[in-house]
């Protein structure tokens, strides 16, 4: 059913309805599959049916249907951006506002499904990994509605970078356990959970964040999470009478892009942009752009694109967004990628803060930094596109979490509290000025990086 | 036949089970590590499994975990792994690698198993990969002779235990636990009755029994029901405690003395 971008509004898919793909043992192409230790096949199997089951159940369809509407706040809006996109290159730009979900984020939309999934094969606890906590926190969330215990492995690193996270989880009712093998980030958290996983199966069920991991985690995290797609497709028609142009979306492991991508997979005509973040540069070696900078191999369960040295060991990577310093991607996007229906580009840390302070000045949106890379994305697809493009952007989170980091990078801090400003400057890794996006007056600035370089923020848009 | 199964075919006809012994190549340095594995030999180990260092080794526990990191931040690659592999030989253990499957992938499945046979290498355990997604690897393996050892767990099912027994040259590596790597106080039960599911599934190769033996006494007790032994924390715990090959010569008499202990069923 391939329409064209302009057609006439189609039925709305259905919402757990699968695409062509993976395949019955959770391929996509050559991506995806299964990398585990045996020990935890039978637990993928058992998940796999109860899921195949409860996608088609009426009654659980009426219950996620429930849940969304009354406890998520769905369907939430898609807001357009007028004086955001001034800096587009006058393109059109509407956010689809996955900021307005309870919790924050999209990750709301995942966990409640994982969580009837639990309670439907009699499981009582569940166990997530976190990055920037905001899986933690909605996994915390839905286990606190529906009565799981439920334990969260977050970095240690990460303990620290989202401290309010932290305390979130533990107002919820969750054990966080800092995790301090490896480099102490998503990565490790990840391997802890496994490792948890493989011992307490028989009560436990592994909540995954995103759409990555072994089959048939990427495929039944799509699923929960095309509801995002699903809604802007429609709005955006009931509204405009036609599609976008182009969607954009950033990607760390990728669940909010395939949520957003999903629905217009088919639709030939619209392009799929993921933004991957860039860090300080992909040529620095310090990001996390797995496609851009990666090669094929195996990561936590699922073959895909990775940051990998010679030996086959997996790369730190690097963002000022936690949510997506991963150094994988979901198999899904590596297969989207390779047979050209979706392209990904590199955001660096300053393009995305740039992106950040001016949506907060200009509209009055505070974003999350993952998702201001997506916005960062915008500027130059819509520069590059010019007037008449309409561009549909998912604002997959917002920012409350990232207030410290922001202030850190802007030099926010009060001149007269008793902390040093320059401490702050020189943790958010750059001098005591303040970075690309606001000057030292505190106002937005434009066209502050470019190509890969930053530019202190009083020097911004001196070069245009 | 193949290495692997001849030997523990070897300790089967002098009424005993083998002793298999794991440590990875590179901690406290590579030296040392493949010194280490020369003297789990002298100290009575039949087969030595050789871990190749990994970022994300998700079913080791904390103790190998611990030494791989060090050895990963050193760059340790394959071509150390290949050397051990040669060292084993010579002091007359059968070596086996033993690797997550990225590292192989990397370095290319195919130069890999050229590779490790050239090195007089009898094959490689690979605790992440599953027959199902293996047939890169049992393609090189077939194509080269080498052996090539999947797990099975106390959760297979008798249809995946008969498949992955047919997978297997060599042997069976039987996970005791539902869990990762380390010293446990008891083996438990399910480690036999996996060992007696997997012998029904299929007459095919050896059962070796892993995940938690790290004592004499331990090793006497899975002896009694499984063809092989399998040791890999409590090694890897004397290098980290600083007892040096020595330590690792020790416990492998013990060990060596816990499986001659239990007298075998023929």
């Amino acid at each position: 059913m391939t329409l064209s971008a302009h057609a006439p509004a189609p039925d709305v898919p259905d919402a757990t309805a699968s695409g062509e793909w993976p395949d019955a043992t959770g391929h996509f192409g050559v991506f995806g599959g299964r990398f585990v230790p045996e020990a935890l096949i039978a637990a993928l199997d058992e998940l796999t049916a109860a899921y195949e089951a409860m996608r088609v159940d009426p009654a659980f369809l009426d219950e996620f249907a429930r849940l969304q509407r009354d406890y998520t706040g769905r369907p939430n809006p898609i807001t357009e951006v007028p004086k955001f996109a001034e800096h587009c290159g006058g393109a059109r730009v509407l956010l689809k506002r996955e900021d307005l979900n309870h919790t924050g984020s999209h990750k709301i939309n995942n966990v409640l499904g994982q969580a009837l999934l639990t309670k439907r094969i009699g499981k009582t606890r569940v166990i997530a990994e976190t990055g920037a906590g905001q899986h933690g926190v909605a996994t915390a969330t839905a286990a606190a509605l529906m009565g799981l215990s439920c334990t969260v492995y977050m970095g240690e690193e990460d303990t620290r970078r989202q401290a309010l996270n932290v305390a979130r989880m533990r107002l919820l009712g969750a054990e966080v356990i800092p995790v301090t093998t490896g480099s102490r980030t998503l990565k490790d958290a990840i391997n802890e959970a496994f490792r948890d996983w493989v011992t307490n199966v028989e009560t436990t069920n592994y909540v995954f964040g995103t759409v990555a991991g072994p089959h048939p985690f990427p495929m039944m995290v799509r699923d929960f999470q095309r509801v995002i797609g699903d809604e802007a497709r429609a709005q955006l028609l009931e509204r405009e009478q036609r599609l976008p142009d182009v969607v954009l979306a950033c990607v760390g492991g990728g669940s909010n892009a395939i949520g957003i991508f999903t629905a217009f997979v088919p639709d030939e005509a619209v392009r799929l942009v993921g933004l991957e973040a860039g860090g300080d540069g992909v040529d620095t070696g310090r990001h996390a752009a797995t496609i851009t900078g990666g090669d094929p191999g195996v990561l936590h369960g699922a073959r895909s694109y990775l940051l990998q040295d010679d030996n086959g060991q997996t790369v730190e990577s690097h963002s000022i967004s936690a949510g997506l310093d991963y150094p994988g991607v979901g198999p899904e996007h590596a297969f989207l990628h390779d047979i050209g229906r979706a392209e990904y580009r590199p955001v660096t840390d300053a393009e995305a803060m740039e992106a950040f302070a001016l949506l907060c000045r200009t509209e009055g949106i505070i974003p999350a930094i993952e998702s201001a890379h997506a916005l960062a994305g915008a500027m130059v697809v819509g520069r590059e596109l010019g007037p008449d493009a309409l561009l549909l952007v998912n604002l997959s989170g917002r920012g409350d979490k990232d207030v410290e980091t922001a202030s850190a990078w802007f030099d926010l801090a009060d001149r007269t509290a008793p902390t040093d400003p320059d401490e702050r400057a020189v943790e958010a890794g750059r001098g005591a000025e303040p970075g690309p996006g606001l000057d030292t007056d505190q106002h937005a600035t434009e066209g502050a990086v470019s190509n890969d370089r930053a530019v202190a923020g009083q020097d911004a848009g001196e070069q245009q | 036949m193949s290495a692997l199964q001849e030997r523990i075919s070897a300790a089967r006809s002098d009424g005993r089970a083998a002793l298999i012994a794991y440590l990875p190549v590179g901690y406290p340095d590579v030296d040392t590590s493949i010194a280490a594995m020369v003297a789990a030999v002298e100290g009575g180990a039949d087969i030595v499994e050789i871990g190749v260092p990994y970022s994300d080794p998700g079913m080791d526990g904390p103790v190998i975990q611990e030494a791989v990191d060090v050895a990963v931040r050193a760059g340790v690659g394959m071509a150390d792994v290949l050397r051990a592999v040669t060292a084993v030989a010579a002091a007359g253990a059968v070596p086996v690698v033993m690797s997550y499957w990225n590292p192989i992938e990397r370095y290319g499945v195919d130069r890999f198993a050229d590779d490790l046979a050239a090195a007089g290498g009898a094959g490689a355990i690979t605790p992440d990969l599953i027959p199902d997604e293996a047939g890169a690897w049992l393609a090189a393996s077939d194509r080269v002779g080498l052996d090539r050892v999947f797990l099975v767990a106390p959760s297979s099912t008798d249809a995946r235990l008969a498949a992955t027994v047919a997978a297997c040259r060599g042997f069976v590596y039987a996970a005791s636990t539902m869990g990762v790597t380390g010293s446990r106080a008891t083996v438990g039960d399910a480690a036999e009755r996996l060992v007696a599911r997997t012998r029904a599934a299929a007459g095919g190769p050896p059962v070796c029994v892993g995940l938690g033996v790290s004592t004499g006494d331990q090793a006497a007790e899975v002896a009694g029901f499984a063809d092989g032994v399998i040791v890999g924390s409590a090694y890897v715990r004397r290098l980290l405690d600083g007892h040096g090959a020595d330590g690792v010569r020790s416990l492998s008499a013990e060990l060596a003395e816990g499986v001659r202990r239990a007298k075998v069923q023929a």
